[in-house]
């Protein structure tokens, strides 16, 4: 194999030294500003002057979640979008994909994740989990248990705690709007 | 049985293609290992990828396995229309549906014993940076400017000052017609694709008052019909260019048109092909592009003669004309420019007037800018209380944000990456 590293000149190694905006804040840059999201779902930034940590409201208008507003906070590492951004759900919610800590079961949070897809996607993905709460990967297993086994008893156990109730010796934050 | 598999290298299989190999020439590069040490490179380790199983493509992949590559992968996001079996010889009629770059590989293994082709059916962007890493060169046969922009950017960007390894030659063949250029790149060191852009034809489009008024083409009364009549007869509806029926409805509103003004040559295929923009491909155009390209991987994977610097450009539309020349680097490359591009502005402009300076800049072509210096924000497009909070900052003099000699970086929508912008006050 030609040796091509050689024509390579010194002056070139010291001119990409120079300091330069990282890959990571151009990449959240740009997907920031392309976000495309219904009014269901709204950014909000601590520090607007810093674009890798914000979080995500969502407000379901359909489906057993409605009426809950479930803020998330998101992180985005300095390897984005080699990784994913970390994304945890703040308040303590009774899902099935979400734990007690605010752990997210989301493909594309993790396995699934590819460079290729953005923070629209996650978004998206959330927002997804709230309207099909998915029974077969669940982080809250007596939530999966409940929604697989009884259906009724599993959406008055969401609509309780969405109120800040108990279930099962387990307090939830209220999450609902009134 | 992947590459050493010496059992299918039968006595003279490769008796041309040694006499290259076996003994260094007058040209020849120093770092040339005249006999089994190339060999062995060439045929063991020498791990190649191709972009695009199309018209190039298979031609590409039957050069290189021909050549002696025997690790080749291939990556193709398309399936196989049985408009392509004119000139795509890999396949055949039975494979009208299949993914091409499968078929492809399926293809070169059985006729070349001991090569080893791996195809990914799916875009470039669904690979990583350390999935380009594994291979010593890529060779580029694709129809597609974004697609090339994207792998030309990703190659660039992955060039670690402290890892000769992950330097990748490209090679890129493209062809429109009887036109066509074959180029090699070596990312950060020559001339990138992103350099060159500007030398790209643009794709052709009519005054909107000559297809509104006085059609003379049949071209003009099928653009008349894509771009003035279908957002007037279905309003906000996109029309899609993959869609029979939506190509159908376009047909005879332009065949209509052409029948009020006299004008001939309105057929289905001049409609898709001039919605898709779809330049004619021609078969002896494509084996000559691809040919000149597998030459330049072998010579570069080989070191066994001098390779192209840098841009072979070939006109058959007037006799044969060809010109090999040596494209510049740009040092404002966006992609692989060590410097940002330079921009005198006057002092006391504003945000405002920067932005509309872009907006209107000819040769970048940028909507809806959002602007950031390495250390805050200057004004962002969206979401909406990032865009309320650096609001303020249009009324701003560019100068109080940005000092001379300073950095922008600027991401857009229709920019498939940053832009820098290097601010001088004049
Ligand atoms: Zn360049």
């Amino acid at each position: 194999m030609l040796k091509i590293w050689s024509m390579k000149k010194n002056e070139d190694a010291a001119a990409k030294k120079k300091p330069k905006t990282s890959a990571a804040q151009i990449r959240v840059q740009k997907d920031l500003t392309e976000l495309d999201l219904p009014s269901t779902m709204q950014t909000t930034f601590a520090d607007p002057a810093d674009l890798l940590n914000f979080e995500l409201k969502i407000t379901p208008d359909e489906g057993m979640y409605k009426g809950g507003a479930f803020s998330f906070s998101f992180n985005i590492g300095p390897n984005y979008p080699h990784e994913p951004p970390k994304v945890k759900c703040i308040p303590k919610i009774y899902h099935p994909n979400v734990d007690l800590e605010g752990n997210v079961c989301l493909n594309i949070l993790r396995e699934d994740w590819k460079p290729v897809l953005n923070l629209n996607s996650v978004m998206v993905g959330l927002q997804y989990l709230f309207l099909e709460p998915n029974a077969d990967d669940p982080l809250n297993k007596e939530a999966a248990e409940e929604l697989r086994r009884n259906r009724d008893q599993f959406l008055y156990n969401v609509k309780n705690s969405m109120r800040g109730g108990n279930i099962k010796n387990e307090h939830y934050d209220r999450v609902t709007n009134q | 049985m992947n590459g050493n598999s010496t059992s299918s290298d039968w006595d003279g299989r490769y008796f041309h293609v040694d006499q290259i190999l076996d003994k260094p020439g007058p040209r020849t590069d120093p770092s040339f290992l005249a006999g089994d040490g190339v060999k062995d490179f060439l045929r063991n380790q020498c791990k190649i990828l191709v972009i695009g199983a199309g018209g190039l493509g298979c031609e590409i992949l039957a050069n290189l396995a021909l050549s002696g590559f025997k690790d080749i992968h291939v990556i193709d996001m398309d399936t196989i229309d049985i408009s392509n079996l004119n000139r795509q010889f890999l396949f055949r009629q039975k494979d009208v549906g299949k993914p091409k770059a499968t078929v492809a590989a399926e293809f070169i293994m059985n006729r070349v014993p001991g090569v080893q082709v791996t195809p990914y059916y799916g875009k470039i962007q669904d690979k990583d940076e350390d999935y380009y890493m594994q291979f010593n060169l890529v060779v580029c046969g694709l129809d597609s400017v974004e697609a090339r922009r994207w792998i030309n950017a990703t190659l660039v960007n992955m060039v670690d000052p402290e890892n000769p390894e992950s330097l990748k030659p490209l090679i890129d063949g493209g062809t429109e017609g009887f036109k066509g250029q074959a180029r090699v790149i070596l990312p950060t060191v020559s001339s990138c694709y992103e350099c060159s852009l500007d030398m790209l034809n643009k794709p052709t489009a009519f005054p909107i008052c000559t297809i509104a008024n006085t059609p003379r083409l049949p071209e003009h009364c099928i653009e008349w019909a894509s771009v003035l009549e279908w957002p007037r007869v279905f309003g906000d509806k996109k029309l899609d260019t993959d869609d029979p029926e939506h190509i159908g409805w376009l047909f005879n509103h332009a065949l209509k048109r052409a029948k009020e003004f006299k004008i001939e040559g309105v057929t289905w295929s001049l409609t898709q092909g001039v919605v898709k923009n779809i330049i004619p491909a021609i078969a002896s155009t494509n084996a000559i592009i691809a040919a000149s390209c597998c030459n330049e991987a072998f010579k570069i994977a080989t070191s066994s003669a001098a390779y192209l610097n840098n841009y072979f450009m070939l006109i058959g539309t007037d006799g044969v004309y060809s010109y090999t020349f040596e494209h510049e680097q740009r040092k404002d490359c966006p992609v692989c420019g060590g410097e940002s591009l330079d921009i005198s502005i006057k002092k006391d402009w504003t945000v405002e007037r920067l932005i509309e300076m872009l907006v209107e800049k000819q040769d970048i072509q940028i909507k809806k800018p959002s602007l950031s210096t390495p250390t805050k924000q200057i004004y962002l497009q969206a979401p909406p209380q990032l865009e309320q909070a650096t609001r303020p900052n249009l009324e701003k003099k560019v100068s109080e944000l940005v000092e001379d000699g300073g950095d922008i970086t600027v991401t857009a929508a229709s920019l498939p990456f940053n832009l820098s912008l290097r601010i001088k006050y004049i």
